[in-house]
């Protein structure tokens, strides 16, 4: 082992063999407290160059989490967004044969808490003047939250009232008085609580609630609606499940809305990361510039201790020790930052909190350092191209 | 003198001039490609949105009732209103031409199927795939494949032109229909090019050209529906309003907005004898979406900027910094704090109009990748942006130098040559 001055390397365990290593077990202690004590008053005496190389860090680990905090959680974030646009499986009994009783509360338990579930019942009916028009069962209270954009003027809330669609209003009730409606034979009497409008097939329907509908028509319902949340996959999973759960059913994804999603999420999502690797390449410069100049600016400390007969990996170990602490302070300090506006963000523009996402903090803590630990490498290994000497004499 | 000692400056100190200089252009593309993005994200996810579906629906003003059951009609086709084909064009010459992305016909019929020696009662559904319509001297290609891209064929897509027609999915397989199949239907014999898939109620239907369905009907010309995908924006307190109750100039906006209740107010002008209304699942809640999306964006561009400020005050106030003994050596001989700050300054300048105009450009390269890697489209940034940018980042250069340069100036000569702080 060749050692020159200092020497700061832990000895072999086991008997120390040579008096060279004697001694340098002997100096072990007092120099690893001598080492911290360097570390720290050059934080401390130069005050002002230290806080703003942390100060550097601390935000660009706090820009860098939110970014990565948002990209992680935007998926979730829009997912429950598009969950606004209803449906994006149906159930359908097969050869338009109603669903066994009890199916509603079957797909509940399937999905599990992961969505929300309307039932609908159809048939069509004919009206006093015998005009065709297609009544629709359903459980108004599971279509309001499945189904919001349903514009409705007031929800039916008593027995034999009715909701209709405004394109049907002028045949079943134009002047808003009770009407009858006939199906095979069986007449029920209804008044109108209110109107529905949708643009869809909607607007020419009669809205009943299912216990009315099915003490009428004796119908039970044929398809079931169901907003299942969740990435593509976990709705494939869930698909699977219904299947099992009502095996006299044919479950149909609603293409229409799963294919939008996935569009509009992914690219939204590849924005997202463009943008987080910019503002992080262009954070880890910022930090690498602070740095490095801070390094740089010690060149009189690092002539000083090279002179007094510090090894090239001491010096090497002690500014990439500086470094590193430096780095994971300033990671740890920007992390918890980074979350506190990431959950602001959260509010502002979903109005729900950004789960704080302990995952990222690795990648700061590992992104930091590396960068800290580049930016005091390179400097230094340029000065221990030149003589201790030059540099003192301020060349 | 002062012109020479920035140029000497730039010619002495190249390494130390390129590293600012690349931490300012570094700094630029970023916030010229973030800003680029931003202000373009809107349309582009809008345009993705609309792969959602039609978001109007234009409709004969008279029209009866839809009696309409799992895609099967169960009234008389020849029943009620149609809408005429002929002044489907205009569509495309409303106030809101660029906004509106397409729009399909639709023409239901009922038809007959011959089948090995049975009849079948069948819905079939006449549109237009991909029609070249003409306005004017306006060419445009329109028709279900772009306005409803999740609609899905094995075999080929029928032209608009031909006697081919498409069968449902689920209708394909109860019959065991595959595409070249040949098919009679009321008495005309059509050739199967494709099998359609749709998730929707099309899957029990036939679908076909428009012109073989009016054929079928008896009725040249007839349009039962239009669906029309139309680029809206999000719905404010203002689109809710009732056009009939507004003064003028509250009416002028709101007409010269594009909300979807005003498109469809200008469609329903554009063809006689038409209602025109939103499809409320799709319009109402892509506005939230695109809201939600856009504000993200922007908080995000806004992270991008502060971190691009960030680099470039942070590398200029190093490179002061470096320069301590050569601002004693000026004040040695006689500067004054004015004249070394100007000087200074002055080579901010410079380098940030340079990293400027090279970030200026890098960005708009870097924005039109994104745009052509995520969105398959062109992202382009206005040339009046750059003014903008290039004050910017004078700006930013000047206000991350400023404190570095007070310190520089404020330094007693002696030390600085020195060497001691």
């Amino acid at each position: 082992m060749k050692a020159t001055g200092f020497h700061f390397e832990r000895p072999h365990s086991g008997q120390p063999h040579s008096a060279r290593e004697v001694a340098a077990s002997r100096a072990q202690s007092p120099h690893t407290s001598m080492f911290l004590r360097m570390l720290l008053r050059a934080a401390l005496l130069r005050r002002g160059r230290a806080a703003s190389a942390l100060l550097a860090m601390v935000v660009a680990a706090a820009v860098a989490t939110v970014v990565l905090n948002l990209y992680v959680d935007v998926q979730a974030k829009l997912q429950r967004e598009f969950r606004n646009y209803g449906a994006n499986l149906i159930l359908v009994g097969r050869d338009g044969a109603s669903l066994p009783a009890g199916a509603v509360s079957r797909v509940e338990s399937a999905l599990g808490g992961r969505g929300l579930v309307a039932p609908f019942a159809l048939v069509v009916a004919r009206t006093s003047d015998g005009q065709p028009i297609v009544v629709a069962g359903t459980d108004f209270n599971r279509v309001r939250q499945l189904d919001r954009w349903w514009s409705v003027s007031n929800w039916p809330s008593a027995r034999q009232q009715a909701l209709i669609g405004v394109r049907a209003v002028s045949v079943v009730s134009p002047k808003n008085q009770p009407f009858d409606l006939s199906f095979q034979g069986h007449t029920i009497h209804l008044t109108s609580a209110g109107t529905v409008q949708t643009g869809a097939a909607e607007d020419s329907r009669v809205y009943l609630s299912l216990p009315d509908f099915v003490s009428w028509t004796a119908v039970q319902p044929s398809t079931i609606e169901v907003a299942a949340a969740g990435s593509p996959e976990e709705i494939t999973a869930i698909m699977h499940q219904l299947e099992q759960a009502i095996p006299a059913a044919d479950v149909r994804p609603v293409r229409q809305i799963l294919e939008g999603e996935a569009r509009v999420l992914g690219k939204t999502r590849s924005t997202l990361l463009a943008a987080a690797a910019l503002i992080i390449l262009t954070a880890a410069l910022c930090v690498l510039s602070t740095l490095m100049g801070w390094v740089f600016d010690r060149r009189r400390d690092f002539a000083i201790m090279k002179t007094l007969g510090a090894s090239d990996r001491l010096l090497n170990g002690f500014f990439a020790g500086e470094a590193a602490a430096l780095g994971a302070t300033g990671a740890v300090i920007g992390f918890v930052l980074g979350i506190g506006i990431a959950a602001w963000i959260g509010r502002v523009s979903f109005h729900a909190p950004v789960v704080p996402r302990f995952s990222v903090l690795p990648f700061v803590l590992a992104g930091s350092i590396v960068v800290t630990l580049l930016s005091a490498i390179l400097p230094i290994s340029l000065l221990q191209r030149v003589q201790p000497a030059v540099i003192l004499r301020g060349e | 003198m002062f012109a020479r000692l920035v140029y000497e400056s730039f010619r002495r100190q190249k390494r130390r001039k390129l590293l600012a200089g690349a931490a300012i252009t570094l700094g630029v593309t970023v916030a010229t490609a973030m800003i680029a993005v931003a202000t373009d994200i809107g349309d582009k996810i809008n345009r993705e949105l609309r792969t959602i579906g039609a978001n109007l629906l234009v409709t004969p003003q008279e029209d009866r009732l839809d009696v309409e059951m799992g895609g099967v009609n169960l009234r008389p086709p020849s029943d009620g209103a149609f809408l005429d084909e002929a002044d489907l064009p205009k569509i495309k010459g409303t106030f809101w031409h660029n906004n509106i992305t397409g729009f399909a016909p639709m023409l239901p019929v009922n038809v007959a199927l011959e089948r090995e020696g049975k009849t079948e009662n069948l819905t079939l559904l006449g549109t237009y795939f991909a029609k070249q319509v003409s306005l004017g001297k306006e060419e445009f290609t329109t028709g279900v494949r772009s306005i409803h891209p999740w609609w899905k064929v094995s075999g080929a897509w029928p032209d608009d032109s031909s006697r081919d027609v498409l069968f449902g999915e689920r209708l394909a397989t109860r019959l065991s229909a595959k595409p070249g199949d040949e098919v009679t239907l009321s008495g005309r014999p059509l050739h199967v090019s494709g099998v359609l898939s749709t998730g929707g109620g099309e899957d029990d239907q036939i679908v076909a050209p428009l012109a073989l369905a009016q054929e079928i009907l008896g009725k040249p010309g007839a349009v039962r529906r239009v669906y029309v995908s139309a680029l809206a924006k999000p719905e404010d307190a203002l689109a809710r309003r009732d056009p009939k109750s507004m003064s003028g100039s509250v009416y002028d906006r709101w007409y010269c907005s594009p909300y979807p209740q005003s498109i469809a107010f200008q469609l329903q002008e554009a063809i006689p004898h038409s209602h025109a209304e939103q499809i409320r699942q799709v319009a109402q809640n892509e506005g939230a979406v695109l809201t939600r999306i856009e504000g993200l964006i922007f908080l995000v561009t806004l992270a991008a900027l502060f971190a691009s400020a960030l680099a470039v005050s942070a590398a200029m106030a190093t490179a002061i910094f470096e320069r301590r003994s050569e601002v004693g050596l000026m004040k040695a001989l006689g500067a004054g704090k004015l004249a070394v700050a100007s000087v200074f300054f002055a080579e901010a300048a410079l380098l940030a109009l340079i990293g400027g105009l090279v970030g200026f450009a890098a960005g708009g390269w870097l924005a039109h990748q994104i745009g052509r890697s995520i969105f398959n489209s062109e992202i382009t940034i206005p040339p009046v942006l750059l003014p903008v940018i290039l004050a910017i980042a004078v700006m930013v250069t000047f206000a991350g130098s400023a404190a570095a340069i007070r310190n520089a100036v404020r330094l007693d000569p002696v030390f600085a040559l020195r060497g001691e702080l």
